[in-house]
């Protein structure tokens, strides 16, 4: 796959293929490097994840896609239109074609689940009320909670408030769905929910998805493709079954769960030996 | 020596930081006020917010400051011979002092408070975000709700409390010392002027928007973790308290 | 949507109360006769006096007793080397005779000073830009013991060196 960043392949082009392209991204938080060089493209329709070990900026990724942060260097390519070149308006109108998925699902805690799932439809649209109720609860059907309509964020399971987040996500019926961590925390039924939801959503509303997870065995179950990040780079990419087999030792060891390899088990520390020996605190 | 004055200047740096930030945040609130009379609604719910359920705190601390002033004034009245005077004396500490300075305290404590949590909570679990990414801009949606709830509660409330306040004066005083009820509301109705009551309800307006602006400003500028809106809790009301006495001070001088 | 109705209520009633307190502590407390009042109400003469003594503007202006009007401003003339007062007179009392006389009073011991106006026998009535002609000064305290103990130093038969004015 060649970088979407060259010159040769136009935006336009890229636009097609790529629902979102990054090219030779590079982004520092406080001087502290979180990407030096990344290129990642999504293929339209598919259900793509972005995996790594804890810290590498999986997030960060995502908030870059949305705009909510903005690449030192290099592009971040949506519809193959650049992000960071766009205004206020124009950004808004952009993430109308986005849904996301937080983490722990971000419900407005002061709306019930039914208002909480119209919220982007009567922030955006005057529709009647006769029409917001039907969106509603079609898209609450699709995730199984019509029945919790009246139930406030405080009454919600973990798994529940996090399906409501993602009818909510899909109410304004957006092209791209983007996924912060949608397994963390769940018991296995309620990570089994989510993951076939995720699937049957990508493939019934012809949507794009982007799932950024380290939970290696439930997105391979589901992925079209998958990039490891590590160090701020894409380290490995390809269908799970490539990576799988592939030979690098970081996807090896972050694929197996091993607990030492390229990516230490310990912080950086002097040598223990020495540090034992001497008296006073470590600095 | 020297780590003193690096210090004090980090400090000095990190006070004009922020309070360049609180203005630009200040302006663009004001900027985007006009549009929130667009969605009467989200204002009226926060009118409940900061109003409402402010009010039985508020109409509580009323009534036993106008008692504690009743008989604070009476006692020293009375060594004159002119315990007449008590309703004029009452009427005019609360109109210009009391009213509004202790409401703008109490509403810190009580709107203040929510408010910053509220929104620091917003922040801390993703709410913000969320709306960001919904396209919806929550300066809009969130932000100046509540700052305009609290500057239309605020004047509410200080009327209020100074009129309860004066059932207290009245109650101590009259009901209970045995001030002359004819006295106490003729020698008021003399002196107090007009003016006395609009520069009580200017000084509740102004206390009124300082407080909420610093209220959502912490709020919404909180550190996404609990210790975070706590701490913007904290820093809600300190803040909130020293600005009052400090405008108090400059409208007291701008008005006398 | 029920309970978006009872936060309505309640913002209602709110909103109603501190409304009504704001027009409780407008006509309740206050005299508003004059304060409000545009020139439309009112009419302006003014008077000159020696001393002023502690007339403040704001202070009223009462004949019989009755205020009629306050004392909208106090300057200092340099060519007359008096003060002058402008009195603003609800026009209610429109036949305030010309040669009518003001004069500085106090009110009780520790009161404030007000104008106190008693009126002429003229047929001619004050208008606007007026100027009253007779006044009387503010009465000074330190003057009046002053001119006492004068007066008594002057009778060669007091002859007391430390007079102590009774308490």
């Amino acid at each position: 796959m060649n970088s979407p960043s060259g010159s040769a392949a136009g935006p336009a082009d890229a636009g097609k293929e790529h629902v979102v392209a990054l090219g030779g991204v590079d982004f520092a938080i406080d001087g502290k490097t979180v990407f030096r060089g990344l290129d990642i493209a999504i293929r339209r329709g598919s259900v793509t994840a972005i995996m790594g070990p804890s810290g590498t900026g999986k997030t960060t990724l995502l908030r870059l896609i949305t705009g909510q942060v903005q690449a030192d260097r290099g592009s971040v390519r949506v519809d193959g239109v650049d992000v960071a070149g766009l205004g206020r308006r124009e950004l808004y109108g952009l993430r109308r074609r986005m849904g996301m998925l937080f983490q722990n699902g971000a419900l407005l805690t002061d709306l019930d689940v039914f208002e909480n799932v119209a919220f982007p439809l009567r922030e955006h649209a005057r529709l009647p009320e006769r029409l917001v109720r039907a969106l509603v609860l079609t898209k609450l059907q699709a995730v199984g909670l019509r029945g919790a309509a009246g139930l406030m964020p405080q009454q919600l399971s973990g798994g529940m408030a996090r399906r409501v987040a993602l009818a909510r996500a899909i109410v304004m019926d957006p092209d791209i769905l983007l996924y912060d961590e949608p397994f963390a925390g769940l018991d296995p039924i309620s990570m089994g929910v989510v993951m076939r939801l995720i699937r049957s959503l990508n493939d019934a509303l012809g949507i794009s998805s982007i799932v950024v997870t380290h939970d290696v065995r439930e997105i391979s179950q589901i992925a079209d493709a998958s990039y490891i990040l590590s160090g701020g780079q894409v380290v490995a990419e390809g269908t799970p079954a490539d990576l799988r087999d592939h030979p690098s030792p970081v996807v090896k060891q972050f694929m197996e769960g091993l607990a030492d390899g390229p990516v230490s088990f310990h912080y950086p520390a002097p040598d223990c030996a020495t540090q034992l020996l001497d008296r006073g605190r470590p600095t | 020596m020297t780590a003193l004055l690096a210090e004090m200047y980090s400090s000095l740096r990190g006070f004009l930081e922020r309070l360049g930030a609180l203005t630009r945040f200040f302006g663009r609130v004001l900027w985007l006020s006009p549009g929130a009379f667009g969605r009467p609604r989200l204002v009226v719910e926060q009118v409940y917010n900061s109003g409402a359920m402010s009010l039985v705190i508020i109409m509580t601390c009323g009534l036993f400051v106008g008692m504690v002033l009743g008989l604070q004034g009476y006692d020293l009245l009375q060594r004159f011979g002119s315990e007449d005077a008590l309703g004029v004396g009452a009427a005019l500490s609360l109109l210009k002092e009391l009213g509004p300075v202790v409401t703008a305290l109490l509403f810190a404590g009580r709107a203040g408070t929510a408010l910053a949590s509220e929104l620091g909570l917003m922040r801390a679990t993703d709410q913000i975000s969320a709306m960001e990414v919904m396209a919806v801009d929550p300066m809009r949606r969130v932000v100046v709700p509540r700052f305009l709830g609290g500057v239309i509660a605020m004047p509410l409330l200080t009327a209020i409390f100074i009129m309860v306040a004066l059932f207290g004066v009245q109650l101590v005083g009259v009901q209970f010392l045995g001030v002359d009820q004819g006295q106490f509301w003729s020698q008021m109705r003399d002196a107090v002027e007009l003016g006395d009551v609009a520069e009580g309800l200017t000084k509740g307006l102004v206390f009124g928007v300082a407080c909420s602006l610093i209220a959502v400003f912490e709020g919404y500028h909180a550190q996404p973790t609990a210790e975070g809106v706590g701490r913007a809790t904290t820093r809600t009301v300190v803040i909130s308290a020293v600005t009052t006495l400090v405008l108090d001070y400059i409208l007291t001088a701008i008005m006398l | 949507m029920r309970q978006s109705r009872a936060i309505d209520v309640s913002t209602g009633l709110f909103v109603l109360l501190g409304l009504a307190a704001i027009l409780f502590l407008v006509t309740q407390i206050t005299n508003r006769e004059f304060s409000l009042g545009g020139s439309s109400s009112s009419y302006r003469v003014s008077a000159q006096f020696e001393n002023v003594g502690g007339l403040k503007s704001g202070a009223p202006v009462s004949m019989a007793g009755v205020t009629i009007g306050r004392v909208e401003s106090i300057a200092y003339d340099m060519d007359l080397f008096k003060a002058v007062v402008t009195l603003r007179i609800d026009s209610r009392y429109d036949r305030i005779p010309s040669d009518s006389d003001a004069s500085i009073y106090t009110a009780g011991l520790l009161g404030g000073q007000y104008i106190g106006i008693s009126p002429g026998g003229s047929d001619e009535s004050l208008r606007d830009g007026d100027t009253v002609e007779f006044v009387q000064d503010a009465i000074v305290l330190e003057n009046l013991i002053s001119k006492y103990l004068f007066s008594q130093a002057g009778k060669p038969d007091a002859g007391q060196p430390a007079p102590a004015p009774a308490e």
